[in-house]
């Protein structure tokens, strides 16, 4: 299992060196003088030399993407051309806004969704079934900006139940120590400051977990299913074990192979939801970030977001192989 | 003569299918004595499993039905709770199935799935329940047996696979075991050694078997009666010397001659012409009529009853009505 991880990790190496390549071409594929481009038609000659010579586009290319590695490589994202911070310090927060909304509405798309998946298949054609499964359809089919539109008018405008975007709305924050407010508050030991967190945390995560939520428990339910009419778990059966550990250590295991895959590939597809559904809800997180950079043409931060976010892609990709390995012991570790 | 430890009495399973509900096993009476084993043979289809999956209490109560008793040391178990099925499962029923590469769960270790039963019945420890797994590998002639408990099935050949399922079915000491056709995916050398085992742990531990097979060389090899079903019903039942030596069935006189004979050469190897009859499709009369060759008009109209004939055998035929008739032995059949 080790060797395999450093083999896993090994072979990501050309793909991240051609993510870096394209995300250096990207700046230099506009056409005539990037630094031009950048300020505007009434920039300074002054100016544009100034950033020309900032970005380094006055050397050769394969010079510049030299010095880019080396940069990435000691952690250098650049300088944002607004704020004329480094990149690498000022992206934490966005990044970690991200992750955290994106990693609790997975979390909750993999419990409800995986759960709610064994219970129809146990109790398949039961009404919790089809409940279940129209309810999924339903989710499926549903746009995320028209269910976060949704949930905004109706829970948060309607009923004033919840707030309707941000991250909070607390006056003397905790100290960042990792930047995810739930962990940080628990930290500093406030409560009602969690609880504030959580209430901003649980719209944005809603519409951010419908769709996966649903997909999930699809795959689970076909997957537990197809396991459940198998021999071994007859075998199992027949050597007296509860039908509850038949169901959620015999089965699971066997039908949760295929539903990994489908929750690593939702992940992924759930970063790009979660700029959809930042904007909605104005939640500063990457995809605010990378949105806002946009309209002031912010390009260093443009190239290094997308890195970031690319990066967490393969991440999570590297995470569901190794997951896999340990899950199916017929993966040979070759 | 001991007392039988079952007690199968006019058991009937029948599965419901889109032609309403169709009985697959019809009226079946036998029962096994401690350390008895008894043959139950017919082709392919005609109720075998159903059978035993019936006494196990693994028919799917969804579609499939289960009328009679089955009385195991004086409890009916066609009406028992799961709860106490779970309870005999494994522990005082054992079953071995039919399919040893499919029957061991993949991602499990051989050493998990051998302990379970221990430690569900008998609530032993992970230690105790090894120590006596890796007994039961040797007693099934595997070597290497502590190795073998961290293996998962794909390492393990069918022969292998098929000694750890009779492990298994054996390890808490059952007082019935159902054996479905343990032989019939394996080759014959393996095939003769996984038999000769099973009798030694029956002499050893005196526990009942049901032999399941369509192999008659398995019935002389193994079993002191049997069996012969037929489209779900019992034809013929016997001491296994009587019924070799003096078949009564058209149905049995065509197993016995389809055996392929070493020391006689023939063209073609007989076989009994037609197929065995959809369950359900046939209603009236005896279901062996459309391909015995003694056939006659009542065959078709009226359903013989199984009557008792000399040396204790019993056979369900019109040719032997109220035991007087010579039978087949009159006209002469080779
Ligand atoms: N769950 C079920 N629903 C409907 N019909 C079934 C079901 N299980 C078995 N049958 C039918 O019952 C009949 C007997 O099946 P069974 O598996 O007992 O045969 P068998 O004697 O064990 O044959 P084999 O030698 O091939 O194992 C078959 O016609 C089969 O189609
Ligand atoms: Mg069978």
């Amino acid at each position: 299992m080790f060797s395999y991880t450093i083999r896993r990790l090994g072979s990501l190496i050309p793909v991240l060196l051609g993510m870096a390549l394209i995300v250096f071409m990207m700046i230099r594929a506009i056409p005539g003088n990037p630094a031009q481009t950048i300020l505007g038609q009434q920039a300074t000659a002054t100016a544009v030399a100034a950033l020309t010579k900032d970005l380094g586009l006055d050397k050769p290319w394969h010079i510049q993407f030299w010095s880019y590695l080396k940069g990435l490589f000691s952690g250098d994202l650049g300088v944002s051309l607004r704020t004329r911070q480094p990149i690498s310090q000022e992206v934490w927060p966005y990044l970690a806004a991200t992750m955290e909304l994106a990693l609790v509405a997975m979390i909750v798309a993999v419990f409800i969704g995986v759960n709610a998946g064994i219970i129809s298949a146990w109790f398949q054609n039961s009404w919790f079934d089809y409940i279940a499964m129209i309810v999924a359809l339903i989710g499926v089919s549903m746009p995320i900006f028209w269910l976060g539109l949704m949930e905004q008018y109706v829970v948060a405008l309607q009923f004033d139940l919840l707030p309707t975007s941000g991250r909070d709305n607390i006056r003397d924050p905790v100290q960042a120590i990792t930047n995810l407010y739930l962990i940080d508050t628990l930290i500093a030991g406030r409560f009602d400051q969690f609880f504030e967190v959580i209430k901003h945390l649980i719209l944005p995560g809603f519409a951010l977990a419908t769709i996966p939520m649903a997909i999930i428990a699809r795959m689970t339910r076909s997957s537990m299913l197809e396991v459940m009419r198998s021999d071994y778990i007859r075998t199992a059966r027949a050597k007296g074990v509860k039908m509850f550990w038949v169901v959620y250590s015999h089965s699971l295991k066997n039908a949760l192979i295929p539903v990994v895959t489908v929750i690593g590939l939702q992940t992924g597809l759930l970063l790009g939801g979660a700029i959809l559904t930042e904007t909605i809800f104005g939640w500063p997180g990457i995809g605010t970030y990378i949105y806002d950079a946009i309209s002031y043409r912010d390009y260093p931060v443009i190239q290094s977001g997308i890195l970031v976010v690319a990066f967490l892609f393969v991440m999570i990709n590297l995470f569901v192989d190794l997951l896999y390995a340990a899950i199916d012991p017929r993966i040979k570790y070759k | 003569m001991k007392s039988p430890i079952i007690e199968v009495k006019q058991l009937r399973t029948s599965f419901q299918t889109d032609d309403g509900s169709i009985p697959v096993v019809n009226s079946i009476d036998f029962h096994v004595s401690p350390g008895e084993v008894l043959g139950v043979v017919g082709e392919s289809g005609c109720g075998k499993s159903v059978t035993s999956l019936s006494i196990m209490g693994l028919v799917d109560a969804r579609t499939g039905k289960v009328e009679g008793e089955i009385l195991f040391k004086g409890d009916n178990l066609a009406d028992a709770s799961e709860k106490k099925m779970r309870k005999i499962r494994g522990n005082e029923i054992a079953m071995i199935f039919q399919e040893p590469m499919t029957s061991l769960n993949p991602v499990f270790t051989i050493g998990q799935q051998l302990t379970e039963s221990l430690r569900v019945h008998r609530k032993w420890g992970k230690k105790q329940a090894a120590v006596r797994a890796v007994e039961m590998l040797k007693l099934v002639g595997l070597g290497r047996a502590e190795e073998l408990l961290k293996q998962y099935p794909h390492q393990l050949s069918g022969g292998m696979r098929q000694r750890v399922m009779i492990a298994m079915a054996m390890i808490c000491e059952p007082e019935l075991l159902i054996a479905d056709e343990p032989t019939t995916a394996l080759d014959v050398t393996i095939q003769a050694q996984i038999l000769e085992l099973m009798k030694d742990l029956n002499k050893k531990t005196d526990t009942a078997i049901l032999m399941i097979t369509h192999d008659l060389g398995v019935v002389a090899e193994m079993c002191q009666r049997v069996i012969v079903m037929y489209a779900g019903r019992i034809v013929e039942e016997g001491d296994v010397r009587s019924v070799f030596q003096n078949p009564l069935h058209p149905y049995t006189v065509g197993l016995i001659q389809s055996i392929p004979d070493m020391r006689v050469k023939k063209d073609r190897l007989y076989s009994i012409p037609g197929n065995v009859p959809k369950p359900g499709s046939q209603n009236l009369g005896c279901q062996f009529a459309p391909r015995c060759a003694h056939a006659m008009s009542r065959c078709i109209s009226e359903t013989p009853a199984l009557t008792n004939h000399e040396n204790g055998q019993k056979v369900r035929c019109w040719l032997y009505e109220d035991g007087k008739g010579a039978g087949i032995h009159d006209s002469a059949i080779s």
